[in-house]
């Protein structure tokens, strides 16, 4: 029965949303986007859990003084006094403890996002190092693949086209790189992505006829 | 110099809220013409012609779709007609309500603001710099009522119907002991390689499900390889880390590796926090799960789900560190970057077909041999698709487009 009726429920509610993607019907489409919403309940009682887990693995890694604990301290103060702020402001402001003039807005503009930014730019230098990687030409196939790379990279900048406009329109590089974006990789972006839709399907129809049902935990 | 009285200062202002008021008041202020004052003045524009309501198909009834022919005066370069309101009524004496305004050269609208089964009346005012013109005739009632079955899917349905039919085929045969035949996917066998090589360098390995929350099938089927990676994990007695963005996917997570544990018949080797709760915040987690890459140096990187810009991040500090490291995704902006800084990619269904593969479980194989057939199905269709329209027939295309 413990596994029985989380695998019935899933199974109903499974079915139940596949007919609403067909069925624009109130009496389906209104109950469909009811089940959507409340899933926002079910989340807030999931956050409960994970800022429990944070609590107890970094209390953990600084009881046992793991390697570099003193950052843990950091992290859990930043998250009690983000948490306490923002519990503040949210009854201060009714709820908008993100308004203009709030001071979780103020640790969002100048401290969180200073930081997101900084992690994100380093996706430039990882590009470069991963590019000069990708780019080595030890085989055909990464011969063949540098060249489209080479071709696509001057063709989508002035000076392509500029040394090469004495030549036929079609034999430039902006129309080279245009005919490799557009056939050849369009048509493997194609395959992939219709591959990994019937992959979404399989595994969906997995889920709702319990055949996949190892999210239902070993217990029997 | 003297300052100007605020009437003198104020008075075009003025009269151009006045002209603004009459334009976005409802009511019997815009259903009227509004001629501008003779003279040099610009006269108000034709009127537009010919409105058209009808209830929107293969919807709710949420909608009315309208449908008109321009004002005369509605040119290219003619600046008669500036914009036109859509102007609604219960009743065909009004009150009007204006629904809104469409740019000069528009002649078709959605109202998504209608009731369901309440009967309306609509009409079209021209507006030009001469003032406002309102359609000579009303159109309705029309009301907007729900429909049972949207028939623009009807291919989908047909299409879902199919790929459901060969799967539980596949998977009832798989029953009966006919176990599909599935080709080796070197990825999904180095998931093992990468796992014993942690165990024999005795650190640990690090799986990553993705960063998004349980709605996206990636993370579910990120999850449901997890499950397999923790077993062999326990099998090799060799330590696990989860680091996972959203709480949903977190509890899951905790639920699959436990179940790992419990499956390889080792359940007291299972650590509680093997599990962690990160960050919803893509840099956060990054830097997190970078920071467990650098300090506690994971001998095994696994990547199953859905990744964005944090993919080569993640997969570049990984390489460093001279991990072993797989990766699948069905995301296909990221897949070269794992290409490139993975020992491994599972491309695009591979990831799906992973937990199927891994687990070895007749009927799960049986629903990848499903899709296999079913792409046969798709591929003969774009072919005689194509074949169609190069000969002029759009039926196949119409039929397949949906809304």
């Amino acid at each position: 029965m413990k596994r029985e009726l989380p695998l019935a429920i899933t199974a109903a509610i499974g079915v139940f949303m596949i007919l609403s993607f067909f069925v624009p019907h109130q009496a389906v489409s209104v109950p469909a986007d009811f089940l959507q919403a409340s899933a926002i309940i079910v989340v807030a009682f999931g956050y409960v859990l994970g800022g429990a887990n944070v609590l107890r693995v970094n209390f953990d890694g600084i009881y046992k003084r793991q390697p570099d604990w003193p950052y843990k301290i950091l992290l859990l103060a930043g998250l009690i006094v983000t948490f306490a702020i923002g519990a503040i402001d949210g009854v201060e402001q009714h709820g908008g403890f993100l308004d203009q003039g709030t001071r979780s807005k103020w640790i969002y503009d100048n401290l969180y996002s200073p930081m997101s930014a900084t992690m994100f730019s380093l996706l430039a230098f990882f590009i470069a190092s991963a590019a000069f990687r990708a780019f080595r030409i030890r085989t055909v196939e990464a011969g063949l693949l540098a060249l489209a790379a080479l071709l696509v990279m001057l063709g989508r900048v002035p000076v392509g086209d500029l040394a090469t406009h004495w030549l036929p329109a079609p034999a430039r590089l902006g129309a080279i790189q245009d005919w490799i974006m557009n056939v050849p990789q369009n048509a493997a972006k194609r395959a992939i992505l219709i591959g990994a839709a019937l992959g979404v399907m399989a595994t969906g129809l997995r889920v709702i006829l319990g055949i996949e049902r190892s999210y239902l935990s070993g217990e029997e | 110099m003297t300052k100007p009285r605020w009437s003198q200062r104020s008075r075009s202002a003025c009269l151009g809220s006045l002209c603004f008021l009459a334009a976005i008041v409802p009511g019997p202020l815009t259903a009227q013409t509004a001629p501008a004052p003779a003279g040099n003045h610009p006269q108000p524009p034709a009127p537009a012609s010919g409105l058209e309501a009808h209830d929107a198909p293969n919807d709710a009834g949420r909608a009315v779709d309208l449908k008109w022919s321009l004002s005369p005066e509605d040119r290219p370069g003619a600046k008669r007609v500036v914009h036109y309101y859509v102007e609604r009524a219960t009743k065909p004496s009004g009150p009007w309500a204006v629904v809104d305004s469409v740019p000069a050269g528009t002649s078709t609208k959605s109202d998504q603001t209608v009731r369901r089964d309440t009967n309306y009346f609509y009409r079209i005012t021209a507006v030009g710099p001469g003032g406002t013109t309102a359609a000579l005739s009303v159109t309705g009632p029309v009301r907007a009522s729900s429909q049972w079955v949207n028939t623009t899917r009807a291919s989908v349905l047909v299409f879902s119907a199919m790929f459901f039919a060969f799967v539980l085929y596949f998977i009832r045969s798989a029953e009966k002991g006919k176990k599909p035949f599935v080709r080796r996917i070197a990825g999904i066998d180095a998931i093992e390689e990468a796992i014993g090589r942690a165990t024999e360098m005795g650190r640990s390995v690090l799986y990553i499900p993705g960063i998004l929350d349980i709605d996206d099938i990636q993370t579910v089927a990120g999850l449901v390889i997890l499950e397999s990676v923790a077993r062999l994990t326990a099998k090799y007695q060799t330590p696990i880390t989860v680091p996972v963005t959203y709480p949903i996917p977190f509890t899951i997570a905790e639920e699959m590796v436990k179940g790992g544990y419990l499956h390889a018949g080792r359940p007291e080797q299972y650590d509680p926090n093997s599990v962690r709760f990160v960050s919803p915040e893509q840099f956060a987690y990054v830097a997190a799960v970078t920071g467990i890459m650098l300090r506690d140096r994971p001998a095994a990187h696994i990547f199953m789900g859905s990744f964005y810009a944090e993919s080569l991040l993640l997969a570049e500090t990984g390489f460093a560190t001279g991990a072993i490291q797989v990766a699948g995704t069905a995301n296909v902006h990221q897949l070269p970057f794992f290409v490139v800084a993975c020992d491994y990619t599972l491309i695009g269904e591979e990831l799906y077909a992973a937990s199927a593969y891994l687990s070895g479980e007749p009927k799960l194989v049986g629903s990848l041999k499903g899709a296999d057939l079913m792409k046969i199905a798709i591929v003969t269709t774009v072919v005689v698709g194509c074949l169609l329209e190069s000969l002029g027939i759009h039926a196949l295309t119409l039929w397949m487009t949906t809304q």
